[in-house]
């Protein structure tokens, strides 16, 4: 390691010291501090998207109503999933730690079009804006999905909401486009396409799945805007329309979205797992085809979430198949992750800590999917409160704890700070028993037959929404204690060092944090991405 | 320190060094109209099952459309794609003139493709046939649908016209104070590129709006 030497990582001013000011960030091309912006714009908005879920669920505390009307309930359960979706999980790792870190994972300067990168942000904050006007205003009731004819009759207001979606489109279009050119052009020479780490195939799938599946929902939501304001017949059945048409054309999107969100999150395992185990990734080139397997097979299978809507037979087996069948790869990295730790030298980090629950929560998530995927079964399943359970291990359990596993793990190195770790462990020990206690009981009441997004419920199934509700205090309480210690770590924690788990990708032979151009001279290629040294070096 | 690092530790004062990569411009593009290629495509699927759904009503309601209009902007469009590809020859060659000539003609095309079009959808508006117009409710739904799709479509496609004639514009300044030149072509080559994709929609809207009756 004689090519690290210490004093080449203090010569140049770190990306946030580089330039002063709040308009030098408004105004940057430096794809670390739009990574930065998005997690700023993207923290709160969790938060106040969370604190809707710990709104609803206390309705749900007990049979009958208490606090919230079921018109009430509607919007808010709209307004929770639309930010979720569409300002939190889809844009989520892919523009917070892709925009950060791919350039660094592949030894560039900054993306392929930095100036619509910016851009790309712009339409992120309008859209959130648009959102968050639209709650004040009167949010729509009609969930997230939009399904028409609802979406054209409802006398509340879906402008806001459904542009703020198309735009936020045009941001996740943006992004993908970038990243795939950036991957196309600006790896180092040396760098092959199997030297890449996976989290940077992971993105390059997802960028993708972002160009191709984006802009048929766009159009869409456009379509349903000019039925609902001009009158032009398109969904509408009572003049010609077909709203099943509508049900397609939305998940030939929001199907591939799911793995928009939940491939990065892959990648992201992709890198800590070998990491923290000290041991060359199990099964490279399986890991990095089964991300292309999963964006191919997974842009086929959108028909599931129409079992019950009325299709064709062969339509429903054919769907049904594929379904199936997209859990192949996933498997695959699974069982490629074990590999890796497998008689590794394993170090259970904050980071692996998180990364190992999103293997057990998103096994569980996906494991209950082929349920689902089972023609007769989803009969009895559609609708109910399982399927609740089902998105909420895959998404949250799933992606939403990879991201948290990826802010401590590259929390050190954006900020050049180290997070309290006694802190860390308890928050993600409560955060674990507070999302069983949330969302195991809704996969009970959901096989008794509890339907979803209703406000209230037959008294019978009582003890399953009750736990879930008190479940979502642990949960929530274990978020804010979790992002309290990062934001205190900012302030009050310990210099960082270069490399604090002793990872083997190009970040982690850089400064923490990185100078505005990422490296000080030519990145250090001298060691493959996942070859580990023998001995931890600390700075 | 090799030379490639000393390089680098000199640009880190100015924020980001320009970066000309012509290829990562052709490459962004070329995805870029992918997005666009899935947008129209979503609109020609539920073109697809309407026309299957109602196939005498889209007949019935194509025949009313002006095949001679049609006609007249698929030439004109055409011939305008014609003279964009021309002016990136002209340009390649460094022949700065010729290119700007070409662009002209291809802007022109364009204005006179859109007022062709207005002339259209005001003939229609007149004779009471828009979203909801009390004519409009008294057709059949087959029809409605059909000159919903029409709105729709072709309004979209107008749009684009609008934008790729702004982009034409631009093409010009820059090539006038040549940002534009034989060795730095991306620009115009990627507006031509966008022009020739709003050429390619249109071809498939004549047909499917106006032939099929």
């Amino acid at each position: 390691m004689s090519s690290q030497a210490a004093p080449a990582y203090i010569t140049l001013p770190n990306y946030i010291e580089a330039r002063p000011g709040i308009l030098s960030w408004l105004t940057t091309t430096d794809h670390k501090r739009i990574g930065i912006l998005y997690l700023a714009g993207m923290m709160p908005l969790f938060l106040v998207a969370a604190s809707i879920a710990v709104m609803f669920r206390l309705e749900l505390f007990a049979p009958g109503e208490q606090y919230i009307s079921n018109d009430q309930y509607n919007r808010l359960l709209t307004v929770h999933g639309v930010v979720m979706i569409f300002l939190f999980i889809i844009p989520g790792i892919p523009a917070v730690f892709g925009n950060f870190f791919l350039p660094i994972l592949i030894g560039a300067e900054d993306v392929a079009f930095p100036k619509i990168n910016l851009t790309s942000w712009y339409c992120y904050v309008i859209g959130a804006v648009l959102a968050l006007v639209s709650v004040v205003v009167g949010p729509a009731d009609t969930g997230w999905t939009f399904y028409v004819p609802y979406a054209v009759k409802t006398h509340q207001n879906v402008l806001l909401p459904m542009t703020a979606a198309f735009i936020l489109g045009w941001s996740s279009i943006l992004t993908g486009l970038n990243f795939v050119t950036t991957v196309h052009r600006l790896r180092m020479k040396e760098m092959g396409w199997f030297d890449m780490p996976l989290f940077v195939w992971a993105l390059y799938a997802t960028g993708w799945v972002q160009i191709v599946a984006t802009p048929v929902v766009g159009i869409t939501l456009v379509m349903v805007l000019l039925e609902r304001f001009i009158g032009i017949p398109i969904f509408d059945p009572a003049r010609g329309g077909d709203p099943i048409l509508y049900q397609h054309l939305f998940w030939i999107y929001s199907h591939p979205a799911v793995y928009i969100m939940v491939l990065p999150a892959m990648g992201v395992v992709s890198e800590i797992i070998p990491t923290f185990s000290r041991k060359t990734i199990f099964g490279y080139r399986y890991i990095a085809y089964s991300s292309i397997a999963i964006a191919a097979i997974g842009s086929l299978v959108w028909g599931h979430h129409m079992f019950t809507s009325g299709m064709a037979d062969v339509a429903r087996i054919v769907f049904s198949f594929l379904t199936f069948f997209v859990a192949v790869p996933s498997a695959v990295k699974v069982f490629n992750w074990l590999a890796t730790m497998y008689r590794g030298s394993v170090y259970l980090g904050p980071p692996m800590v998180w990364a190992l629950m999103f293997i057990l929560l998103f096994s569980i998530g996906g494991l209950t999917g082929l349920i689902n995927a089972s023609l007769s079964l989803d009969v009895h399943l559609h609708d109910t409160s399982w399927v609740v359970a089902h998105f909420h291990f895959t998404m949250f359990g799933g992606t939403g704890v990879i991201f948290f596993a990826a802010l401590h793990y590259w929390w050190p190195k954006m900020f050049g700070r180290m997070y309290n770790f006694k802190v860390a462990y308890l928050a993600a020990g409560l955060f674990f028993v507070g999302f069983c206690t949330t969302y195991l009981p809704l996969f009970f009441a959901g096989g008794a037959g509890m339907p979803r997004r209703y406000a209230d419920y037959l008294p019978e199934y009582e003890i399953y929404p009750k736990l879930s509700t008190i479940g979502s205090w642990f949960l929530f309480s274990s978020l804010l204690l979790m992002l309290a210690n990062l934001v205190h770590a900012l302030f009050k924690g310990e210099r960082a060092p270069v490399s604090p788990w002793g990872g083997a990708t190009l970040e982690w032979r850089t400064a923490s944090p990185p100078p505005t151009l990422n490296f000080d001279g030519e990145p250090d290629l001298s060691r493959g991405t996942y070859e580990y040294p023998t001995k931890v070096d600390d700075e | 320190m090799s030379n490639g690092s000393v390089a680098r530790t000199m640009n880190s004062h100015s924020q980001h060094a320009e970066h000309h990569d012509p290829a990562a411009g052709k490459i962004g593009m070329w995805l870029f109209l992918f997005t666009e290629v899935l947008l129209f495509g979503t609109l020609f699927i539920v073109f697809a099952v309407y026309l299957q759904k109602y196939r005498f009503d889209f007949r019935e309601a194509s025949s009313h459309l002006d095949k001679l209009i049609g006609a007249a902007n698929t030439l004109i469009l055409l011939t305008s794609s014609l003279t964009m590809a021309l002016s990136i020859g002209a340009l390649e060659r460094a022949r700065k003139s010729l290119a700007q000539g070409m662009l002209v003609i291809t802007i022109v095309c364009a204005l006179a493709f859109l007022v062709i079009k207005s002339f259209e959808w005001s003939a229609k508006f007149s004779h009471d046939i828009y979203p909801k117009s009390e004519a409009m409710l008294l057709k059949p739904v087959g029809e409605q649908v059909f000159y919903g799709l029409y709105f729709t479509m072709t309004g979209l496609h107008a749009l684009h016209v609008i934008i790729g004639a702004a982009a034409i514009l631009i093409a010009m300044v820059f090539v006038q104070k040549e940002r534009t030149r034989a060795d730095r072509i991306t620009f115009l080559h990627n507006t031509g590129l966008y022009w020739h994709l709003v050429d390619l929609v249109w071809i498939f809207l004549f047909p499917l709006f106006y032939l099929i009756g």
